[in-house]
């Protein structure tokens, strides 16, 4: 299950402008897998054909393959908003609703015609026990969710997503905009997380690849210049750029 | 438990949105075609009627051809003088909020002011106007009278869009003033108001334009009739303007042309009021090309 | 040393005048702003002061609940605006039903589903619409709306509420409709990339995220729309047909509050129990659209909090 998410040759333009160059990826399942480059590389452009949102912004156009778990994600037949609920998504910024904590998980499963309360009640026990939050939120389930802290606004967001139990979680810089601890609390989620989730996480932080991922792919100019296991990518860069990005002389 | 990683979307929750999204599309169409069918329809019965006869002519009673000369200029003079008197104090009170105003109390009654006066129904400035000049000056329905009730009702908006247009400012315009030693004074009128120009222009083309339609106000400060002779300045001339002219002609008068004029009324009506909110743009297009 | 001095006295003068202007500007603006504060001050005191002498004459209960508006100068005058109190009600609610989907159907269009050139052409035509005066909008109603309700409905005259409440919804469509576009527009993409990113359909996240995240600023667009309402005037007039009677149906000629003042003050001499009563509409309209303004302040400021 190595090409558990498999892309070939994908390209993909804004208008006339080439974001990604044929770009050939593989990840494995239940493994996590990170993205780094420096800021405008593609690194987020590529996170985001992953469950399909730059179908969101107009004059993309998107060429190649990319599949997962064996299906085509960009199929003439593809159910978009199946897909997206199998691949959820995490942002950069904290983004739970404007409503409470109880809401903010329940969202999605309401979307998807669970209506029973009990069920509900469940749903988001379970899902803010995987994102680790139960125990600080258990007894505010009714507060909003804006009145929490950033980093556990952002794990309410991971528990949000992870509400309609999805294959795969796709994090673009989850912790950019959190503290140190925040940051370490959501790295340690992610590892746990691993067990049930295929992970593909973009990062701006190259330790943070380094500490939490099981492979790493390294983006220049919309191109994968290298994708190999992490510890190889950091320890024995083969291409000349990888290294000279991981010692700090770039980016 | 239910394991909702088989759960697919809804077949139905898809088919919902699909009709949305074209019953949206239906209504946005519809509206637009509708609003631009419209005008069309008020321009089209009106304006190739228009003579110049008409449009300075002097209203008729009883026999058809009548123009609408007084009412037309009455409408122009009443605009300008409400616009004269609204001016200088909605500017000096947008500029005081904008530049000014510290955060305190009174400034927020100001602000509560402000917003309060725009929500004064237009009738009641009518009826302030019958009070003041008709009732306490004994000077009857006039141009005069007419003019000032209505600068009380373009106070407000006027004053709202100036404060934006010179908050709209950026700061460092103001410090770069400040820096080569300029008063506050010389820094308002030599930097904040030429770099403001264009939103104060946009906002006075606005409350030119509401000012020139406005009828209630009119009616009850300023009378149903103009002049009986034509470029007549008195300032205590009746009052009546175009937009009253047209109620008038189509609810109350005898002439038996009423439903001609009344069309062309609402034309050129239509066509100044429009015009009002092009052309004062048009000097802004020449300034800004020019800048460029 | 002379000349040094002469200058630093010209320096001083000058910067004396410069100060003094200064200040003297400081202080017309201060009184600009304060003159608007009187304005309203003043015309809410006379408003009151000139409605309340109805009370003098007209018991208020008869004022405000008796239907029998039959003013006129000699003893059997009864003054019961209770007609024009329910037409106004009647006719703001009307218009709201009529609107308010509409015009937070289009709003939804401009800021979520046009693309961005469509909406670069509406939004100007809309705001267009907000300068159309609205005696063009009354002579609309009365020269193609009236005829086609009557024929609509069968009845001899298309006068009355439904007519009213058809122009005035065409009138509030871009105060309600711009107001609630630019607070949809305003919510946040981050709120509408987590629904979709979770497999929300379009209309999903636009009902269950982005109207409730922009409703404060829909709820005060509504409310401003619903003052404009309130307060219209002529083209009321032009289409409601002025009779003073409660209207029993749609399509039968009534009167409200700002149509009945403009039909009748013009006859009545000032200082007579009709022109206070008539005085008192325009009283209770004022106060009316003040309070809304107010609740749209609180609404706004506690949005502002959050």
């Amino acid at each position: 299950m190595n090409d558990y998410i498999n892309l070939h040759d994908v390209n993909l333009f804004y208008g006339t402008n080439q974001a990604l160059k044929d770009v050939k990826l593989q990840a494995a399942k239940h493994e996590i897998t990170a993205f780094i480059g420096p800021s405008g590389c593609g690194k987020s452009t590529l996170l985001r054909c992953l469950n399909r949102m730059n179908d969101l912004i107009p004059n993309v156009k998107i060429t190649g393959e990319i599949s997962v778990a064996g299906e085509s994600l960009y199929g003439a037949n593809t159910d978009v908003e199946s897909l997206r609920k199998n691949i959820g998504m995490v942002f950069q910024a904290p983004n739970p609703f404007m409503m409470s904590i109880y809401d903010n998980i329940a969202f999605g499963p309401r979307r998807f015609g669970v209506k029973s309360k009990a069920i509900l009640d469940e749903i988001v026990e379970k899902s803010l026990r995987a994102a680790v939050l139960w125990d600080e939120v258990k007894d505010q389930l009714k507060k909003s969710g804006l009145s929490l802290s950033g980093g556990q606004q952002q794990r309410l967001c991971i528990a949000r997503a992870l509400s309609v139990e999805p294959d795969v979680l796709l994090m673009d810089e989850a912790t950019a905009s959190l503290d140190p601890i925040s940051t370490m609390k959501i790295e340690e989620l992610v590892q746990q997380l691993k067990k049930d989730y295929t992970i593909v996480m973009v990062t701006h932080n190259m330790q943070q690849a380094a500490r939490v991922s099981d492979k790493t792919c390294f983006f220049l100019n919309g191109e994968v210049i290298e994708s190999a296991p992490t510890k190889t990518l950091f320890n024995n860069p083969e291409d000349k750029r990888t290294e000279d990005y991981i010692t700090g002389r770039f980016g | 438990m239910q394991n909702l990683k088989d759960f697919k979307a809804s077949k139905l929750a898809k088919i919902f949105n699909q009709f949305f999204m074209v019953s949206m599309w239906v209504l946005g169409i519809i509206t637009v075609f509708f609003v631009l069918l419209l005008l069309f329809l008020i321009l089209k019965d009106g304006l190739p009627y228009v003579t110049w006869d008409f449009v300075i002519g002097l209203p008729s009673e009883i026999d058809a051809g009548g123009g609408i000369g007084p009412m037309l200029l009455n409408s122009f003079y009443v605009t300008i003088l409400s616009l004269l008197v609204s001016i200088p104090i909605s500017l000096g009170a947008g500029i005081y909020l904008a530049e000014y105003a510290p955060d305190n109390k009174l400034t927020s009654t100001i602000r509560v002011c402000v917003e309060g006066l725009s929500s004064v129904p237009s009738i009641v400035f009518g009826l302030i106007g019958i009070a003041l000049f008709v009732e306490y000056f004994q000077i009857g329905l006039t141009i005069i009278g007419a003019s000032l009730s209505l600068a009380m009702l373009n106070l407000p908006l006027l004053t709202r869009v100036s404060e934006e247009s010179i908050r709209a400012v950026p700061h460092s315009y103001r410090e770069g003033s400040y820096a080569l030693g300029a008063t506050k004074l010389q820094t308002i009128f030599k930097v904040v108001i030429p770099v403001a120009m264009r939103g104060l222009i946009t906002g006075l083309s606005l409350v030119a334009g509401r000012a020139f339609g406005e009828s209630a106000v009119i009616i009850l400060a300023g009378g149903v009739n103009a002049s009986a002779e034509m470029w007549d300045f008195s300032l205590f001339s009746p009052g009546g303007t175009l937009a009253v002219h047209l109620w008038y002609v189509q609810s109350e008068a005898i002439v038996p042309d009423a439903k001609e004029i009344a069309h062309k009324s609402a034309a050129v009506l239509l066509f100044v009021v429009l015009a009002i909110n092009l052309l004062f743009r048009i000097p802004l297009w020449w300034m800004e090309r020019k800048m460029k | 040393m002379q000349q040094t001095n002469s200058t630093a006295s010209k320096m001083s003068g000058r910067h004396w005048r410069l100060m003094f202007s200064d200040q003297v500007f400081k202080w017309f603006c201060l009184f600009s702003a304060i003159v608007l504060c009187v304005v309203l001050f003043s015309i809410v005191f006379f408003m009151g002061k000139t409605g309340v002498l109805t009370f003098e004459f007209v018991k208020v209960t008869e004022y405000f609940f008796s239907l029998n508006w039959n003013p006129g100068f000699d003893e059997t005058a009864t003054y019961g605006a209770g007609i024009f109190f329910i037409g106004t009600i009647l006719l703001t609610l009307l218009t709201l039903i009529i609107s308010v989907p509409i015009s937070v159907g289009i709003a939804v269009f401009l800021a979520e589903i046009a693309p961005t050139r469509l909406k670069e052409t509406v939004r100007p035509i809309l705001d267009l619409l907000v300068g159309i005066p609205s005696v063009i909008y009354g002579f609309l109603g009365l020269t193609i709306l009236v005829p086609f309700v009557a024929k609509v409905f069968g009845t001899q005259l298309g006068d009355g509420l439904l007519a009213a409440a058809l122009v005035l919804s065409l009138m509030v469509l871009p105060t309600i409709g711009r107001i609630s576009d630019d607070s949809i527009e305003a919510v946040p993409q981050k709120y509408r990339e987590a629904a979709y990113a979770m497999g929300c359909t379009k209309l999903q996240t636009i009902f269950f995220v982005v109207l409730p995240a922009a409703r404060r600023g829909i709820v005060s667009a509504i409310i401003l729309g619903m003052t404009r309402a309130l307060g219209e005037t002529m083209a009321v007039v032009m289409v409601i047909g002025n009779v003073p009677q409660l209207a029993e149906s749609l399509v039968q000629p009534t009167s409200v509050l700002t149509s009945n003042i403009v039909m009748q003050i013009m006859a009545v001499p000032f200082e007579s129990t009709w022109n206070y009563a008539l005085f008192f509409m325009g009283f209770s309209l004022l106060v009316v659209a003040l309070l809304l303004i107010v609740f749209v302040r609180i609404i706004n400021n506690r949005s502002e909090v959050q």
